[in-house]
């Protein structure tokens, strides 16, 4: 057996069927662990690496297993024909998957190996030395940028974004993989045109970025709070105006030539 | 490659909502016109050779059957005044239907409405009929532990023991190019050849005397057509549609007597066909199969002449959709449950390959998948075939139909059924050739007598009988394998279940090969004989083995709960020893502690009367009375009820077929092969095999009903697993998952047909990436030579009861936010919050 399927790290979910996340079917392994603290996370249960005990519909259920690589791919596996017919493939999302390098890059490396498509959903917060690791393996980079303005960025994710936006032009310059930017778009901290087309600029302004996505903020993660037994940070804001997705987009298609799209 | 077929969507025309509102502007009614036609005729005609019989019945009903042209109507001819009416078919079956005079019009499933008068009419008729019908001498010719079994409910033969065959396609080019004035001359030329000292010369010129004469009488029937049109157009002022009666006038005076040139001609010689094949047997399931293909030429020519408009080729379509729903069909009340929605499965056919390989997909192809979007009715059954080289734009427009809810289209897979024909001996071009039958039973049109719908068997009795060692309520109804409690090892309890399965399977042939020579001596069908190979050179009709091909498919389903009963068996007892064989047993018998319901309290209230009979006590009917009363009213002792509680709740722990489990699904495909196998050796009347379907169409929930709990904790008389499926709600892994375990069973053996039915939520398919996506599903499935996949797309009310039951709906997949995601697996608000979308995407429809 190649030593990558020995690998093992720690992951709280794997979906399969995906097809509203990145190109045609596909399967999400969720890494257990985040480095920062998003006030509007859909999935709290993924920040804390320890393992955790979440109230589902009333009942316990724990939060997080250890994993080698090779029982991840005998689930990813199984769906091989449907990523050849769709185009679609692995994807890994988190938590901030760069948090257990060794084990992202060995689930990318093991899923090349066998022609399956790779994406990471990722901040990029990591040294880019880390990065690079992942990088050979991997397809698609789903890059979060989340605000350009580094203290507001603080403010609201517990972490400033200046390694982020640099890995973000290193990851671009790298030319190893296709980079898509990707904004949730949140009342209150950047759902005004001028935040949004910054980033869009930004984007713009890395080699080969082609494409935008905005990905509108909704509540579904409410109730997981509750399950963790913690306060939901956003409560009381509104949501989004009927309406200001699309201008949002239009926004950018204004300001850029880059292709943009609502949701993933 | 350039494709050059048309694919834009044409809009439908006023005349199609029109037609469709006249067609279900009242419930559908019983006529007795046919039912009295055939017997003055049979009365005439005494002492006669059956065939001569059946072809002078058959010409007596279509000279003196009313007619009617339906108003708007582009496409004539209706086998009731009525609209959806149906006529009835003594010569089969008649006491049923006598017995159900006065529940016909209220009952839950497939209501219809009879006159006094009509009632009347039937009975008078009827009294002919008295020991003279296919099911009387079925019954007859059957061995009496086949009654005993049929009592015992291991299966049901209802479909053709107390109906015609149907379930064919016949050569439908063959009318649309020469005509019945063709087919007569090769039935002539055919007797010129024959010498009278010939030894079949008796049978054989009788024969082709009947089809001449049948042939004759259909040729006679479009006469009366034309006549009737060209009267309506005298009397219409509307001058358009005084043009449209002429026109219909002209081209029934010509087909389907000689061969089609337009392709309005040919329309209407297909629809004749159609629609009197149905008069001529009962049958369900004539299914007009590759339509698309046979029909393309006559298109193709007066497209390039421009004497055709596509608007108008898809307006003469979408009145022969129309059409397909104004034929009709009384069931018994128990069939009719099973076959509930008033279905007659006429099964139309597009895309696929052609006899030398190349995909066969043109503008037709396309042109059908829109006429069920326009006419958005039930018929005709439409299904696509899918290869590796199906052009993708067909699987979106068929997809796009997809989301509508319908249900239809079905898609099949040529990739495991032109292999699978092949190995039951058609040649290469024959089953590339292939149409579908009915559900899903694929068949090569014009060639094949394939009796594709003979039974439903339910893998689950077997099973029970292995727990009571043969017994049912007391009384013996199957052979004896032992006791349960001495099997000391999960290959002796897998070998007696295999023991019950055959036996039973052996029985099941006695009656369908009953059936089948009882269809031979008294219904033998010259008409429909005449468009299949090789009736004709042969001089036999279809009954009597005259198809090239011939066949019997009888059904097994509930093979995800004998899976997973096994399951539990080789685990929780032999394996793990958590329970014992006999434990299991008695948490059978109690319904797992979960209180027995009326049909299990009268069960064990008549196993009890019994007992006490055999003792010499008299049993009152109050005594029963009081039985069931006190077992409805029962109370176990909470230890005892606890202990089955437990038992269940370590089944329900167990994996499930289903989840893309490989020991759970390798057992499915090896308990599958415990019906395919065995069934497969057995040869049919016709000089033909038996092989294996593995579907039960709607009989899953009332044969349920009459099956008690199984190890895979399935409660007492509810629904069975329909098809290939997997048990409703234990699937839940997401469809891929469900299709991976589906897949994983030998759908190559099952060559009468499997069926799979997945729900999707209409979130799930939305915007062109949804539609790309679900047609990835279908290919991938298929790559791993899934047979057949059909799909409800869910709306509101089913999400609903989805929160309400949520144990029937787990491997329901609805689209969340940026992902997709199980419904019964969400916060109730956020369920709402779906539900309420749904309600959204269902007004922007």
């Amino acid at each position: 057996m190649n030593d990558y399927l020995n690998v093992s790290g720690r992951i709280f979910d794997i979906q399969r069927y995906s097809i509203h996340d990145g190109v045609g079917i596909r399967t999400i392994v969720f890494l257990k662990g985040c480095a920062l603290r998003c006030k509007w996370c859909c999935n709290p249960e993924s920040q804390e690496y320890e393992i955790q005990t979440m109230m589902v519909n009333g009942k316990p259920k724990t939060i997080g297993r250890d994993v080698t690589v090779a029982e991840v791919m005998d689930v990813v596996s199984r769906d091989m024909p449907y990523y050849g017919r769709s185009g679609g493939g692995l994807t890994l999302s988190g938590g901030e998957s760069l948090l257990q390098p060794e084990f992202a890059a060995a689930l990318l490396q093991a899923a090349k190996s066998i022609g399956i498509n790779t994406a990471i959903e990722s901040m990029g917060f990591a040294e880019f030395s880390t990065i690079q690791k992942i990088l050979p393996y991997l397809d698609t980079y789903l890059m979060d940028i989340k605000h350009m303005n580094a203290a507001k960025h603080k403010e609201y994710t517990g972490k400033e974004n200046i390694k982020m936006l640099e890995n973000a032009k290193k990851i671009a310059e790298s030319n190893q993989c296709e980079l898509i930017i990707r904004v949730p778009v949140i009342p209150g901290f950047n759902d005004t045109e001028e935040e949004i087309t910054a980033i869009a600029a930004y984007a713009e302004s890395l080699p080969r970025v082609e494409q935008i996505h905005l990905l509108p903020y909704h509540k579904y993660g409410e109730g997981k709070y509750e399950g963790l037994g913690r306060p939901y940070p956003l409560k009381d804001i509104p949501m989004l105006p009927e309406g200001r997705m699309e201008k949002l987009k239009a926004a950018v298609e204004r300001r850029t030539v880059l292709y943009c799209q609502i949701g993933g | 490659m350039v494709n050059t077929y048309y694919t834009k969507p044409i809009e439908k025309t006023e005349r199609i909502p029109k037609l469709v509102a006249h067609l279900f502007a009242k419930m559908p009614e019983i006529e007795a016109a046919r039912a009295e036609l055939i017997t003055e005729s049979y009365r005439e005609t005494e002492g006669q050779p059956i065939m001569m019989r059946r072809a002078k019945a058959f010409e007596h009903i279509l000279k003196n059957i009313p007619i009617i042209i339906r108003p708007g109507e582009l496409i004539v001819g209706s086998t009731t005044i009525a609209p959806r009416g149906c006529q009835t078919y003594p010569e089969f079956s008649y006491k049923w239907m006598e017995a159900e005079f006065d529940t016909v019009e209220h009952r839950a499933a497939d209501p219809f409405y009879i006159s006094d008068e009509t009632k009347k009419r039937l009975k008078e008729a009827d009294k002919y009929w008295k020991g003279k019908t296919t099911s009387e001498l079925a019954y007859s010719y059957m061995a009496p532990e086949t009654h005993r079994a049929m009592e015992h409910n291991f299966f049901t033969p209802g479909n053709y023991f107390y109906n015609g065959v149907g379930h064919i396609t016949v050569q439908y080019d063959k009318v649309l190019a020469i005509g019945f004035e063709g087919i007569k001359k090769e039935a002539a030329k055919e007797l010129a050849g024959c010498q009278f000292g010939d030894e079949d010369y008796a049978t054989k010129s009788v024969f082709l005397e009947a089809v001449m004469l049948s042939c004759d009488a259909v040729i006679g029937y479009a006469g009366r057509y034309a006549r009737l049109a060209a009267e309506m157009a005298e009397q219409e002022r509307d001058a358009k549609r005084k043009k449209e009666l002429l026109t219909i006038a002209e081209i029934c005076a010509k087909v389907p007597e000689r061969g089609a040139e337009s392709f309005q001609e040919a329309c209407q010689s297909f629809w004749f066909v159609q629609q009197l094949l149905q008069l001529e047997s009962s049958g369900h399931s004539i299914s007009p199969g590759r339509f698309d293909q046979y029909m393309y030429p006559y298109y193709e020519k007066d497209l390039n002449a421009g004497k055709l408009t596509r608007e108008y080729a898809q307006e003469l379509l979408d009145c022969i959709w129309v059409k397909l729903n104004d034929l009709n069909k009384c069931r018994d009340e128990a069939s009719a449950e099973g076959f509930a929605g008033y279905s007659l499965f006429q099964n139309l056919i597009v895309g696929g390959q052609t006899v030398d390989g190349k995909d066969a997909t043109n503008d037709l192809s396309f042109m059908c998948i829109t006429a069920s979007k326009h006419v958005f009715l039930p018929q005709p059954s439409l299904s696509i075939r899918v290869w590796n080289r199906s052009p993708q734009e067909l699987l979106l427009h068929a997809a796009d139909l997809t989301r509508t809810g319908i249900g239809l289209p079905a898609y099949y897979n040529d990739e495991v059924i032109i292999p699978a024909l092949i190995n039951r001996g058609l040649t290469l071009e024959d089953a590339r050739d292939y149409n579908i039958i009915g559900c899903v039973e694929p068949q090569k049109a014009g060639k094949t007598e394939g009796w594709h719908d003979a039974a439903f068997f339910n893998m689950c009795r077997p099973l029970e009988m292995v727990f009571s060692n043969g017994y049912d309520n007391g009384e013996p109804a199957s052979i004896q394998t032992g006791n349960v409690e001495d099997f000391k090892t999960f290959d002796e309890f897998y070998d007696a279940y295999k023991k019950q399965m055959n036996y039973n399977i052996s029985l099941l042939v006695n009656a369908d090969n009953a059936i089948d020579v009882a269809h031979r001596v008294l219904c033998p069908l010259p008409f429909e004989s005449c468009m299949a190979d090789d009736c004709i050179k042969r001089g036999k009709s279809l009954q009597e083995g005259g198809a090239v091909y011939n066949f019997t498919g009888p059904q097994g389903f509930g093979i995800a709960n004998v899976a997973d009963s096994l399951y539990t068996v080789k685990k929780l007892v032999y394996e793990e020893k958590k329970i014992t064989i006999g434990e299991l047993k008695k948490a059978l018998e109690m319904n797992f502690g979960q209180g027995f319901d009326a049909i299990t309290a009268r069960e064990i209230a008549l196993r009890v009367a019994k007992t006490l009979e055999a003792q010499g006590q008299e049993v009152t009917p109050d005594i029963i009375e009081i039985t069931i009363r006190s077992v409805l009213t029962m109370q176990l002792p909470a230890e005892e009820k606890a202990r089955y509680e437990e038992i269940l709740a370590m089944i329900d722990e167990l994996p499930k077929f289903g989840n893309d489990i490989d020991e759970v699904d390798e057992l499915a495909r090896d308990a599958a092969y415990t019906y395919t196998r065995p069934l497969e050796t057995f040869k049919n009347p016709r000089g033909g095999i038996f092989q294996a379907g593995l579907y039960p169409v709607s009989a899953n929930v009332p044969l349920g009903a009459q099956t008690g709990a199984t190890p895979d904790g399935r409660l007492a008389h509810m629904p069975v697993a329909d098809g290939v499926s997997p048990s409703s709600g234990k699937d839940t892994n997401g469809p891929t998952a469900a299709c991976n375990s589906v897949a994983r069973l030998d759908h190559g053996i099952a060559s009468n047909g499997t069926l799979f039915n997945m729900k999707i939520h209409p979130t799930a398919m939305s915007g062109q990436k949804g539609l790309e996506n679900f047609v990835s599903l279908v290919r991938g499935y298929f790559d791993q030579k899934g047979m057949h996949m059909q799909f409800n797309v869910v709306d509101r009310e089913t999400l609903l009861d989805a929160q309400r039951h949520p144990e029937k709906y787990s491997g329901l997949v609805v689209r969340v936010a940026g992902y997709s995601a199980l419904f019964t697996t969400l916060s109730k608000s956020l369920q709402d919050d779906i539900i309420r979308r749904t309600e959204q995407a269902a007004y922007r429809a």
